[in-house]
């Protein structure tokens, strides 16, 4: 999905309002006619599918539409539904348990790598190995933790059998499900988010960890006074964009319970949507399932754009 | 404070290698799988290494070998074209990625550089877009390529992302903000046109973000499932995602084909992978553009 893609962006708007910047070039010119062809495939592409679809969805909301009759409105009664739809609740609240699993532990983890690749090595090909995860469609990365987690040929119950544990890891078991579809997403985006927050590292003065180092302060409490502190920025803004990406989790529910639907414990916002729109033909109720998720992700959002805007990262 | 640095320094490679490894053994598994034969699966699941390594499994998902062939090596029998799927991903991705980054930069110059009336008030539109998710837009876009007529087709499942998205968009405009306008006055007085600051001088200076727009973009189109799952999963216009799909639905009473399906995962590497090898220094130091001043 393109839904992540702002994951990228880690600061580049830093750039975005400097003042000063926007003084016209000397020779004045007229960019009417000019500026509008420029802006012209954008504008179509804009209007088209993404303007008209917004509107079109905002008005199926509040139709009955199965894809095959006309759209016939309903006023609010795909909201009213909403309120007493237990399975909506349901997938709003294991979609929260798993953004929760995956962001702490991608986070915390991302963190720690980002920390020690910063003090240790500047490598490209540790880097390079450890963002080889983000290349691959999360379809295989749903295949293939499907087969690891195999429940008698996967190699990490295999690895669980060896260290003697009884425990079976295994998508279709209620308590386990959620946590390891979070994990192996974790696992899939870990590297990436490493790699952004130490591309924010490096722009911590490097004299900062001398002078402390002569002060006699460890690695430990340089972290601490030093390096996190002065990453907040960059770290807030991380958090806010895999969080937005997180709430989109789809893929991997899709793939590892081999095309049937998933368990309701892994039955998350956004399959719920599909599986409305698509296996049961409620156009109407779908968008508005999707409404919430917009409001959702539009506050992330907002606070996202506030933050490209205003974080000028504390380095100044 | 103590800082046992030697320890410390032994600690921490450690931890960053087992990292590595963490992140690498689940592929070298899919490859270990994808050359073990089907039937071996059951007595030979354990080991490191297969004991009768082949490469049926990528022959027979390629559809090199005929249907009669495929189900001996264990494959279910129904036509799977692995080949297939691996061009429509790459005209999938690499159209994607072309046609929106030549356009998106195009817009990003016309936002950053040329003055009119509405710019501005243009651009904030167009940038409040990123808050409406994929998914939202996604039911209707569905409804519109069908009434189009072109579910199933290439242009149905590339047109709405082909000319635009709100995040490239605002990525290159606050990149060509961020450029000196020292080249392009000079040029000006020489009295070149607009179109020919924008083509022969503003973009070549910026090959950079360009790249990395480029590349990020085909990762992206690259990893897309939902959308071509929705309008391209005729067997013409399907890519290696929805492909793997079919693939795994095609098995559903009994075991999944699993050295069929991580011969056919490893075909949905290799091409980002060789992406990787080639351009490795220039994605993974795309990373540091937030570092950019």
């Amino acid at each position: 999905m393109h839904a992540v893609e702002p994951r990228l962006d880690a600061g580049a708007g830093r750039r975005a309002g400097l003042p000063g910047r926007r003084g016209g070039p000397r020779k004045r010119r007229d960019d009417r006619l000019v500026g509008w062809l420029f802006l012209l495939p954008v504008i179509v592409g804009f209007l088209v599918f993404y303007a008209y679809p917004t509107v079109r969805g905002v008005w199926y909301s509040f139709t009955d539409y199965s894809l095959l009759n006309d759209p016939s409105y309903v006023g609010a009664d795909n909201y009213k539904k909403l309120i007493t739809d237990d399975q909506f609740w349901n997938a709003l609240k294991v979609t929260g348990y798993y953004v929760v699993v995956n962001i702490v532990s991608q986070t915390v983890v991302a963190l720690g790598l980002a920390a020690l690749m910063h003090r240790l090595t500047r490598s490209i090909v540790l880097r390079a190995a450890l963002l080889v995860p983000w290349l691959v469609p999360n379809v295989t990365i749903g295949l293939l933790w499907a087969w690891l987690l195999d429940p008698d040929l996967g190699f990490v119950n295999h690895l669980l059998d060896l260290a003697g544990l009884d425990t079976t890891l295994s998508f279709n078991s209620p308590t386990w499900a959620m946590p390891l579809v979070a994990l192996v997403n974790s696992w899939a985006y870990t590297g990436y988010t490493a790699l952004l927050l130490y591309a924010g590292m490096l722009q911590i003065p490097q004299h900062l960890y001398e002078g402390a180092a002569i002060d006699g302060a460890g690695e430990l409490r340089m972290f601490r006074s030093i390096t996190l502190p002065l990453l907040r920025p960059i770290l807030a803004l991380v958090l806010v964009v895999s969080l937005i990406g997180s709430f989109q989790i789809f893929d991997t529910v899709a793939v590892v319970y081999g095309g049937k639907p998933p368990i309701p414990e892994t039955r998350v916002i956004y399959y719920y949507i599909y599986q409305q729109a698509f296996t049961y033909f409620h156009m109407g109720y779908a968008a508005a399932v999707a409404m919430v998720l917009v409001v959702i992700l539009g506050v992330l959002t907002a606070v996202q754009m506030r933050m490209l805007r205003a974080s000028r990262s504390d380095l100044g | 404070m103590f800082s046992g640095l030697k320890i410390g320094r032994g600690v921490t490679w450690f931890a960053l290698i087992a990292a590595v490894v963490l992140t690498i053994f689940p592929f070298y598994w899919m490859v270990r799988t994808a050359l073990t034969p089907a039937a071996d699966l059951y007595s030979d699941s354990t080991g490191l290494w297969p004991q009768n390594p082949t490469l049926i499994n990528f022959a027979r998902i390629l559809g090199l070998v005929d249907a009669e062939q495929a189900r001996a090596a264990g494959g279910s029998g129904a036509q799977i074209d692995f080949l297939r799927y691996t061009i429509n991903s790459l005209v999938y991705s690499g159209l994607i990625a072309a046609v929106q980054t030549f356009c998106c930069a195009m817009a990003g110059y016309a936002f950053a550089r040329l003055r009119f009336p509405g710019r501005d008030l243009v651009f904030g539109i167009v940038v409040a877009a990123l808050m409406v998710p994929p998914i939202f837009t996604l039911l209707p876009n569905f409804v519109l390529v069908k009434q189009l007529g072109i579910l199933n087709t290439i242009p149905g499942m590339v047109l709405p992302s082909l000319l635009m998205t709100p995040f490239a968009v605002f990525f290159l405009r606050q990149f060509f903000l961020s450029i000196p306008r020292d080249v392009e006055e000079a040029a000006t007085l020489e009295g070149i046109s607009r179109w020919g600051m924008f083509w022969r001088i503003v973009l070549p200076m910026s090959r950079g973000p360009l790249i990395t727009i480029g590349l990020t973009t085909i990762v992206w189109s690259w990893k897309d499932y939902l959308w071509p799952l929705l309008v391209g999963k005729g067997e013409s216009t399907r890519v290696l995602t929805v492909g793997l799909g079919v693939f795994l639905q095609q098995s559903p009473n009994r075991a999944p084909d699993w050295s069929g399906l991580m011969a056919g995962s490893v075909l949905s590497i290799l091409p980002v992978l060789l992406l990787l090898v080639f351009l490795g220094r220039r994605l993974v130091q795309s990373m540091n553009f937030s570092g950019m001043k």
